[in-house]
């Protein structure tokens, strides 16, 4: 019994890392769909994200009484929500904001060009933001305010779930929601699979492309940004440089779902973080950091497609 | 070669033999100058190699100084534990001839064993293209620095001391010029307009009959090569080494120098390593001069910022980097036509 309860308890564990990875890893892959590029710079949205958290949070600290809570009860549940909330809507808005500043300015400009050059451009965002968040914020590591009370959930058993870690899991359901609801059933949505499936016959059907290009960056970088927020909430330090591991693994989540794929890149963020988590657990911590490493070498040599990605031709 | 690399060359070498003579004074008389002209010579050997791969090969190498870093701990290591035992050298010891000879063995040596990595990463990597390689010669990158934070035998996060330093200009120089023979004739080379080939057109290399693959992964050793044989030269000035000098930013200076100086023009990514070498430390000067106020001189001396807008700004204006083909250069050195 103790072995399930363990397996269980890594298992949690491992979702509510993997629900991080799913939600960086749908911008990549959002991005890669319409415009075939890897955005270099989008852990370091992610990383924008809970810096704007962090800056906004004491805004609201009188009006939600940040951190005066210890525990979740029945009457302050809503209210503690609302705040945290707020926080992470209005973050996830000035990111996308963001995002689609960045595609303006950097990477329009460059859609005709070869990607390479795109690559070096992303690259390069991706160190600007870094180093000028270093600069501006200074680049030792900030304590994240408390925006909802983390302790033990009771009435699990030998269960241990912090409330963050079902924060994580439940904001990011709720988000996959809406995203399948955008994707699948507005027409922003519909535009943007007609425009990952060809774009020039998109435009001539009428779709503005440049609209829905800066539309599918908001809607990753708010992705990202919320990522930002529930990251910090259950690990309350960020830092300048905290975007580059886990972007690079939600990477390796989008390739290993099949990148371009929607749902392949929550699959493939879930697999990550498991994966990430049972290697601590049974006793490699030193290598948590190599494995996404080595599941990209692998899926890349074996099935460069993914769990769930097309085929797609190299034409001459 | 064309008359122009000939000349560069010729300059080069006078170059080796002013500081085997000068060396002394130089380091004595102007140590700062001498540290700037021995950065200059390991980042220009780090350049012209890493250009092989991403410029003339036409692949995307993020993770240089991955090879570097094996090359400056190889190197470390046969200093610290054979020489003692094969030419008696203890620290601070031993004739110059004999120093000599251990620095040229121990950077032989740290060469080939950085070769061998570049081997072993080269071949699974190298199948992929693009983004993709990109990322994965990252991810190798830094899986060469983790591996040493986690080898307590070389000294893990505290850094390793190395004995001797035996980096002077000679060695230095000596070694540019070596890299930059290899490279131009390489390239220059009936067997080099493979590389050239695969970057131009892949598929159309394919269907030619030409092992893309081959091509990638000898451009890709000869490249670790001399990152093994810069970290070696490295590792022999400091005196000591810590994984912290090749992380993923120490790469990214590589890679920069090649985009600025122009992919595939090896003139352009010499004079790209001098410039870029000297302009962090020219406006590190400035930054505390009466001209510039206090708040800004963060900025001045934060490169990877200054670095991050040139790569932006270079990439929307001038992605051909700023030497083009190095046509205007080779005019101004051969005063020849272009090749």
């Amino acid at each position: 019994m103790d072995k399930l309860i363990e397996v269980l308890q890594q298992l949690v564990n491992g979702v509510s890392l993997g629900s991080i990875y799913a939600l960086i890893a749908l911008g990549y892959t959002m991005v890669y769909g319409v415009l075939r590029f890897i955005n270099f710079a989008h852990g370091d949205i992610y990383m924008l994200g809970a810096y704007s958290g962090f800056l906004l949070a004491p805004l609201f600290a009188q009006t939600f009484k940040f951190g005066e809570f210890d525990t979740f009860t029945p009457e302050n549940t809503l209210f503690i929500l609302c705040g945290a909330g707020l926080v992470m809507v209005l973050s996830m808005a000035i990111c996308a904001g963001i995002g689609v500043l960045i595609e303006r300015i950097a990477y329009r400009p460059l859609r005709e060009r070869p990607r390479l050059n795109v690559l070096i451009t992303a690259i390069g965002v991706s160190l600007f933001l870094q180093n000028m968040t270093q600069y501006r914020l200074g680049a030792d590591p900030k304590a994240f305010p408390q925006l909802i009370p983390v302790h033990v959930v009771e009435g699990l058993g030998n269960l241990t779930i912090l409330t963050s870690q079902l924060a994580i899991i439940i904001a990011t359901v709720i988000l996959l929601i809406i995203l399948r609801f955008v994707v699948m059933r507005t027409k922003l949505g519909l535009a943007m699979r007609a425009l990952s499936l060809n774009p020039t016959a998109c435009s001539i059907m009428g779709v503005n492309n440049d609209i829905v290009i800066s539309f599918t960056f908001a809607l990753g970088s708010a992705l990202a940004a919320a990522a930002g927020i529930l990251v910090s909430m259950d690990s309350p330090s960020i830092n300048p440089l905290m975007g580059n591991l886990p972007g690079i693994k939600a990477f390796v989540a989008a390739v290993l779902g099949g990148i371009g794929n929607i749902p392949g890149a929550a699959l493939g963020g879930l697999i990550i973080g498991i994966l990430e988590t049972f290697v601590v657990a049974i006793g490699f911590p030193q290598w948590r950091d190599g494995i996404a490493f080595a599941v990209l070498i692998v899926i890349l040599l074996f099935k460069p497609t993914g769990i769930l990605g097309r085929v797609e031709r190299e034409k001459v | 070669m064309s008359r122009s690399l000939l000349n560069l060359m010729l300059a080069l070498v006078a170059c080796v033999f002013i500081s085997f003579f000068g060396e002394n004074f130089i380091a004595s008389k102007f140590a700062y100058y001498y540290d700037i002209l021995i950065s200059i010579g390991v980042n220009i050997i780090l350049a012209t190699s890493l250009n092989l791969v991403n410029g003339y090969t036409g692949q995307f190498s993020l993770g240089h100084a991955g090879f570097m870093a094996i090359g400056a701990y190889a190197s470390a290591s046969w200093s610290n534990h054979l020489d003692p035992l094969i030419f008696g050298i203890v620290a601070g010891s031993g004739n110059p001839v004999v120093t000599n000879v251990a620095m040229f063995v121990s950077t032989l040596f740290a060469g080939i064993f950085a070769a061998i990595a570049g081997f072993a990463v080269g071949v699974p990597s190298l199948r992929l293209k693009g983004d993709y390689l990109a990322i994965v010669t990252l991810g190798f990158g830094e899986i060469i620095r983790v591996a040493i934070l986690n080898l307590d035998f070389l000294g893990a996060s505290r850094g390793l001391s190395v004995t001797g330093t035996y980096t002077n200009l000679f060695w230095t120089y000596g070694s540019v010029v070596l890299c930059i023979y290899v490279v131009v004739s390489l390239v220059h080379s009936t067997y080099g307009r493979g590389f050239l080939t695969v970057r131009d057109d892949e598929v159309a290399a394919e269907a030619m009959g030409i092992n893309t693959t081959k091509y990638k992964v000898v451009a890709f050793v000869v490249a670790s090569f001399f990152a093994g044989v810069a970290g070696a030269l490295y590792a022999h000035f400091k005196a000591f080494v810590t994984p912290e000098g090749f992380n993923f930013f120490r790469s990214v200076d590589v890679v920069v120098i090649v985009i600025l100086g122009g992919m595939g023009s090896t003139i352009g990514v010499v004079f790209a390593a001098v410039l870029l070498t000297i302009l962090p430390e020219a406006l590190r000067a400035l930054a505390h001069t009466q001209f510039v106020p206090t708040a800004y001189q963060g900025l001045l001396e934060n490169r990877l910022i200054l670095y991050s807008l040139l790569l932006i700004i270079l990439m929307l204006t001038r992605p051909q980097g700023l030497f083009g083909d190095g046509a205007a250069f080779k005019k101004w050195l051969g005063r020849s036509r272009a090749d």
